[in-house]
């Protein structure tokens, strides 16, 4: 602990990247509540409550949030599964070319989405797979896939290897092994993974545009409504309700990632 | 004892463990006997812990045959074997408290809870950590985490326990201290413990008989005693405490024979009367001397760079007179008894 206090310069840049990152959430919080329903004037020119309940109302607003929860549920699921697997066989066995997919695993979160995109919207074509709500989900969990991987990995690799062996010589078998030792070990990290899956998912639009048919998740709908300037309001709604929903789990997850790394070393 | 006594606890016949090119374990004959506290005393290296780990399952010889009270385990995975391990690192649940730490292994037989408890009671007095139940590992000490881990594999009452460097990572005190314990839970509960070692000191105190390994071959099986004072080759004289090596020309005056003997340092005397008839008796000078406290370690050279190490305690002498023997003739004498010699 050090309780220096930081030079004036370097307290005014911190908080000036703090306004700079999160003012623009503001506003748009702060026009949820404007009057007028088609452009931004400042300062409002009166105050109002009512684009909350036109927006309960709006059916296609339902459908594309209800979607998009869908979506996200099961990518983040199959990502779990997928991904959970993908980091056991990595961790326990060194077989030939195992970096390289360790490398391919973890790819398709630094590629750009619209090089994931366009390459899955080439290879459902491709195969003449009718676009809909699975290509999405296909889509959204390969990158889904990729923070649940690197999650479990680091603390599978931070999990003592004697514990297992253990666990194997007091009796139990290879899936007692895993139910009762290797779970309950990394359960905070799949319950971190799985929640920052959830949100990437949740708020994607590159490749939902391109794995997507008819469907609309929730963050299409909102970039569709640009087009659309009626009812402005209810768009800045949405937005903030998304920031909410996603703000959630991010929390979370890196609340229990720091308290799980505060207790690892006290078992070394 | 359900198994006659011939019976050996454990019986390697030919084990063999090769890692590629290396063999981490050579032909290997060995028999455990039933009830015995048995130590695998070893440099790093030396196959011993590869040797524990293919009686526990964890590792298969690639050729050979291990026997488990006459049964072949040689490729039974850890769980269908009677044999429990107390891991170097103790490998204790975190998420576990100890009491569920312990009852680890009949919570997966399906032992029932009122007897579970039952058992994990009597274990945790056993290993003097009564109360301990509802901690949590991280809340222990080393020591103490030591006896959760031994309780989790005695609560199974496994034929055999394994402990792999048991006293590693505790402090001199607490050390001396367990070494004891573990040897008053050994008689109690009357099962084969097989523990591995690099503390030749450890080996000695704890237990019946010691294997010494070397280069993934076994040296040497015997008692403590027997391995101190009849090492059977070079490697077991110098391994377990000091020795003194003669061979050649030298041994050939002193014995009468060319054959290489070893000569403990404390069994050699420095003296000025003239010795007996069953005394050896060689003249020296003093190389070197370093003052230990309790005792005086001297480096005597008998001939041309021939040195041997002395070790006398200082009953009656001080610092100031050991340290002026450095440069002066001395007499050295020691028991025809104490010469060993070697067998390869």
């Amino acid at each position: 602990m050090h309780s220096k206090k930081a030079p004036l310069g370097l307290t005014i840049a911190a908080f000036g990247t703090l306004l700079f990152l999160h003012v623009p959430m503001l506003i748009i919080f702060l026009y949820t509540l404007t009057p007028d329903e088609t452009t931004y004037t400042f300062p409002l020119p009166g105050f109002t409550t009512k684009w909350f309940g036109i927006a309960l109302q709006r059916a296609d607003l339902w459908r594309s949030l209800i979607l998009s929860l869908k979506v996200a549920t099961i990518a983040t699921i199959i990502a779990l599964i997928l991904g959970t697997l993908a980091a056991a066989a990595v961790y326990r066995s060194n077989f030939f070319g195992r970096e390289s997919i360790s490398f391919l695993l973890v790819l398709p979160i630094a590629l750009p989405g619209i090089v994931t995109g366009i390459a899955l919207r080439a290879a459902i074509g491709g195969f003449d797979i009718p676009f809909s709500f699975w290509t999405i989900v296909i889509g959204h969990a390969t990158f889904c896939i990729v923070v649940v991987y690197n999650n479990v990995l680091a603390r599978l690799r931070r999990t003592n290897p004697s514990m297992i062996e253990a666990s194997m010589d007091l009796g139990a078998n290879s899936f007692q092994t895993f139910r009762h030792v290797v779970l309950p070990n990394i359960a905070t990290a799949l319950l971190a993974g799985g929640m920052l899956a959830f949100a990437l998912s949740f708020d994607e639009v590159i490749v939902t545009t391109f794995t997507a048919g008819q469907q609309t998740t929730l963050p299409i709908w909102i970039f569709s409504q640009l087009n659309r300037p009626r009812d402005r309001p209810v768009t800045n709604v949405v937005a903030t309700f998304v920031i909410l929903i996603t703000f959630i789990p991010i929390f979370l997850a890196q609340k229990i990632s720091a308290e799980s790394s505060d207790t690892e070393g006290e078992n070394k | 004892m359900s198994n006659p006594p011939s019976t050996p606890a454990i019986k390697f016949e030919e084990v063999s463990r090769h890692f590629g090119e290396i063999k981490a374990v050579d032909q290997v004959n060995l028999e455990v006997n039933d009830g015995e506290f048995f130590a695998m005393l070893g440099p790093s290296g030396s196959g011993k812990t590869t040797c524990l780990r293919m009686i526990a399952g964890f590792d298969k010889p690639t050729s050979g045959s291990i026997y488990l009270y006459g049964q072949d385990v040689s490729n039974l995975p850890p769980y269908d074997r009677n044999v429990n391990t107390v891991f170097q690192d103790y490998a204790l649940f975190p998420h576990m408290t100890v009491g569920e730490n312990v009852a680890y292994g009949l919570m997966i037989k399906k032992v029932a809870k009122a007897e579970q408890t039952k058992r994990v009671d009597e274990m945790l007095e056993l290993v003097q950590l009564k109360g301990f139940a509802s901690r949590k590992p991280s809340q222990l000490s080393g020591g103490q985490r030591q006896r959760v881990a031994l309780a989790r594999a005695l609560i199974n009452h496994p034929k055999v326990l394994l402990l792999d460097e048991p006293l590693g990572a505790l402090d001199l005190k607490l050390r001396q201290q367990m070494q004891v314990e573990l040897k008053a839970i050994q008689k109690r509960v009357g099962i084969t413990f097989i523990f591995v070692t690099h503390d030749q000191e450890e080996a000695i105190t704890m237990s019946d008989r010691i294997a010494v390994f070397s280069q993934g071959k076994i040296e040497q099986v015997g008692s403590p005693a027997e391995i101190y004072e009849r090492p059977a080759s070079a490697f077991v004289a110098g391994f377990v405490g000091t020795s003194n090596l003669v061979s050649g020309e030298i041994a050939k005056r002193i014995t009468g024979s060319e054959k290489t003997f070893s000569i403990r340092p404390e069994k050699i005397h420095l003296t000025t009367t003239s010795p007996s008839a069953d005394m050896v008796s060689l003249d020296g000078v003093v190389r070197d001397v370093v003052y230990l406290g309790l005792y005086t370690r001297y480096l005597v050279e008998i001939e041309d760079g021939v040195d041997l190490v002395v070790i006398e305690q200082n009953l009656k002498t001080t610092s100031m007179d050991v340290l002026s023997a450095k440069g002066q003739k001395v007499k050295l004498s020691w028991h025809k008894d104490h010469i060993s010699y070697l067998e390869a």
